[in-house]
């Protein structure tokens, strides 16, 4: 686990045909990522960058991070065969990579904590959070709380009333959880409101983006915390297969999970990789959030990515069932992977979602949160389409219980 | 030469600080920010800081947050703005820049948005979320035009960064008085006179003082250390509090409102 951050950093020049050194000095990922930022928080990005690459090359740093990994996380998570879900669906091989089993329940804990023990080396004394479903909001709350620093998370007030659950869950973890009031009520204005709160609070806070998104470093040092996901899954189906997988499909909201699974197997031309987005209720502005597959080259929160925007750079309304894939932007690196082929990225309805949601739930005993639901639903689709000898590893990004009341109401049960 | 230059080079013979107004394109209406452009212009604003609206503006606090989300409620677009800056230069020659997200400039490509700011009749932009290292192209472009691209140093800023943006600047430099967003307040923080001091000792071109700039007495204040005086949010506030009077009323109160605020400013 201690070469998880370390290893990323290889000598320039070799393998660059498939960026896996990217970004460049200056956060660009070829055309996207970069630092679209007011001038007050610059000189931060600045600190925060500096710290984080002394962090990466600090063995104590390492250590303290696996540690916290494996006893208080529970890492590494299983990777578990899904045997009954394969024979129904009848082609490849599925494995669920288990990040539901993570301490609070989704693979978000790996960030916060790598994120607030940088925080305390930098001396900040306040952490603040954005968060949609309240995942990224409960693992900043729970770290914040084991190491005893003080934590706000900003949440848009239609995700407070679609994530009750955990709302309540962070304030028992001592955070306080600020209501966003503007524009569409979610998680992109909820992070237009931690970032307005940075601008403020910059000389004494660190603000834990909750994704591979936002500014340079953030793209960069978010996937690199994440990574531990994919190194895991390269060891475990090593042993378990001998070999690496065919494909490796994870849901992309911001993108995190998906970089932390996809990017240890980059230069493995034999791995596919698939994306999967927020399709909602249709193809109409509005209705959806698959910024990849539909959205264009643009600015928001920070860096240039495909963003869902207007003729005027005015940022779109997006929709989800699933308040953690509600968003109209996503991180740099997924955009240029999208643009030199390496990764495809593909979109699953709300009702496709949903119905995923209730068929793993029924055949593997497992109830994924719905943004993993996402890539279960197209990983139904897809499997059984290839044939039995492929191996397929689906990241089960986190845990459904938060969205049960939010499945409940849309099948029509009243709890 | 640009407005903009000129215009400072007469107030500094008069030894004057620019008052600088800013209001929101298209709230509450393309035709009232045209009056009140021209309002503002005869009761001696210098120069007119004008707001594209923009969805996410995570620079900009709850009054200018709100008067953007009203333009683009009412269908304020890009282009009829720059309709709007023709029309004003029929009659006027007040310098105008105007602030706009590198999220819309991006998106119409940077060579066409700086043409058709140029063939409008705008001076110059500040673009508050793009920092100098992230497009040289497009500062070349502007300087190449006598266009001014207007840049922000903030109370955060480093020596090493101020030397950076000091060297680009054009126009005027825009000092964020606030580690924080725009947004009336009560009381200015203690180090402006010290940091505008120390910046002015690193760059001839003008500095101006933006973010918080509230009361006439703030105005005064500001006058007195900086080439500049920007007032935005307490603007925006008086524009929102006549938002159902009819128009000429508005124009009235905000323009007297204005006119208090420069003789601050001007002392
Ligand atoms: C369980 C789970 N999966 C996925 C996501 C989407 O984020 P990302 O694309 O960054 O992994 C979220 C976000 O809240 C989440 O809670």
């Amino acid at each position: 686990m201690m070469k998880t951050i370390a290893q990323s950093k290889t000598p320039e020049g070799k393998g660059m045909s498939e960026g896996v050194h990217l970004p460049d000095k200056t956060g660009h990922f070829g055309c996207f990522g970069g630092r679209f930022v007011p001038e007050t928080i610059m000189p931060a990005l600045d600190q925060l960058e500096k710290a984080y690459l002394e962090a990466k090359e600090d063995p104590s740093f390492h250590a303290e991070l696996e540690y916290y990994l494996r006893e208080y996380v529970g890492r590494p998570s299983t990777l578990y065969y899904a045997e009954r879900l394969t024979k129904k669906l009848g082609g490849a091989k599925i494995y669920l990579k288990r990040e539901d089993l993570n301490h609070t329940g989704a693979h978000k804990i790996n960030n916060t904590i790598g994120q607030v023990l940088l925080a305390l080396r930098m001396g900040k004394k306040r952490i603040i959070a954005e968060t949609g479903a309240g995942q990224h909001g409960v693992a900043t709350a729970t770290a914040a709380a084991m190491f005893g620093i003080e934590c706000e998370v900003y949440m848009g007030e239609e995700d407070i009333r679609r994530q009750a659950l955990n709302v309540f869950r962070m304030k028992l973890l001592g955070a306080k959880v600020i209501p966003v009031t503007s524009g569409s009520r979610t998680l992109k204005d909820a992070t237009n409101e931690a970032l307005r709160d940075w601008m403020s609070s910059v000389r004494n806070t660190h603000y834990i983006i909750g994704s591979v998104v936002g500014p340079h470093p953030y793209p960069m040092m978010v996937r690199d915390f994440q990574l531990v996901i994919g190194k895991e899954v390269r060891k475990q189906i090593l042993e378990k297969e001998q070999r690496l997988p065919d494909y490796l499909i994870a849901c992309v909201g911001g993108g995190s999970n998906s970089m932390g699974l996809f990017h240890p197997f980059l230069e493995d031309k034999e791995v596919k990789m698939i994306g999967v987005e927020a399709g909602g209720l249709g193809t109409e502005i509005g209705q959806h959030a698959s910024t990849l597959t539909s959205g264009k080259i643009g600015i928001l929160h920070g860096s240039a990515s495909y963003v869902l925007q207007d003729e005027d750079g005015q940022t779109l309304p997006v929709h989800s069932i699933s308040a953690g894939l509600d968003y109209p932007g996503v991180g740099p690196e997924h955009s240029y992977l999208r643009d030199i082929g390496r990764a495809e990225y593909v979109s699953i309805t709300d009702d496709e979602a949903v119905n995923a949601f209730q068929e793993c739930a029924r055949l593997e005993g497992i109830i994924p949160a719905l943004e993993a639901a996402h890539a279960i639903a197209y990983t139904m689709k897809f499997a059984p389409k290839i044939s039995k000898d492929k191996i397929i590893v689906v990241c089960l990004s986190g845990s459904g219980d938060k969205d049960s009341f939010e499945v409940a109401e849309k099948l029509g049960y009243k709890i | 030469m640009n407005r903009i230059d000129r215009k400072f080079q007469e107030l500094q013979a008069r030894k004057k600080p620019a008052f600088i107004p800013f209001i929101t394109a298209g709230d509450p209406d393309l035709q009232t920010t045209k009056d009140l452009i021209l309002e503002f212009e005869k009761r001696g604003a210098d120069i007119i800081e004008l707001g594209i609206p923009f969805s996410d503006p995570i620079a900009d606090g709850p009054v200018i947050q709100a008067s953007y989300y009203r333009a683009l409620m009412r269908g304020t677009k890009v282009a009829h703005v720059l309709d709007m800056v023709s029309e004003v230069r029929r009659r006027s020659e007040i310098p105008i820049v105007s602030m706009v997200s590198y999220s819309t400039v991006f998106k119409k490509g940077y060579q066409v948005f700086i043409e058709n700011a140029l063939v409008a009749g705008l001076d110059g932009l500040t673009i508050p979320d793009l920092p100098v290292e992230e497009n040289h192209d497009l500062f070349e472009m502007a300087k190449k035009n006598d266009f001014k691209i207007v840049c922000f140093i903030a109370p955060t800023t480093t020596d090493h960064r101020m030397a950076i943006i000091a060297e680009n600047a054009q126009g005027f430099l825009y000092y964020i008085s606030v580690v924080g967003i725009t947004g009336v307040r009560d009381a200015l923080p203690e180090d402006i006179v010290q940091n505008i001091r120390k910046l002015k000792q690193m760059t001839k071109i003008p500095v101006a003082v933006g973010f918080g700039v509230s009361t006439s007495d703030h105005a005064k204040m500001i006058g007195t250390v900086a080439d500049g005086v920007i007032v935005g949010s307490a603007i925006m506030r008086e524009i929102e509090k006549h938002a159902k009077d009819p128009a000429e009323k508005l124009i009235r109160y905000v323009g007297e409102f204005v006119g208090q605020m420069i003789s601050g400013a001007k002392g």
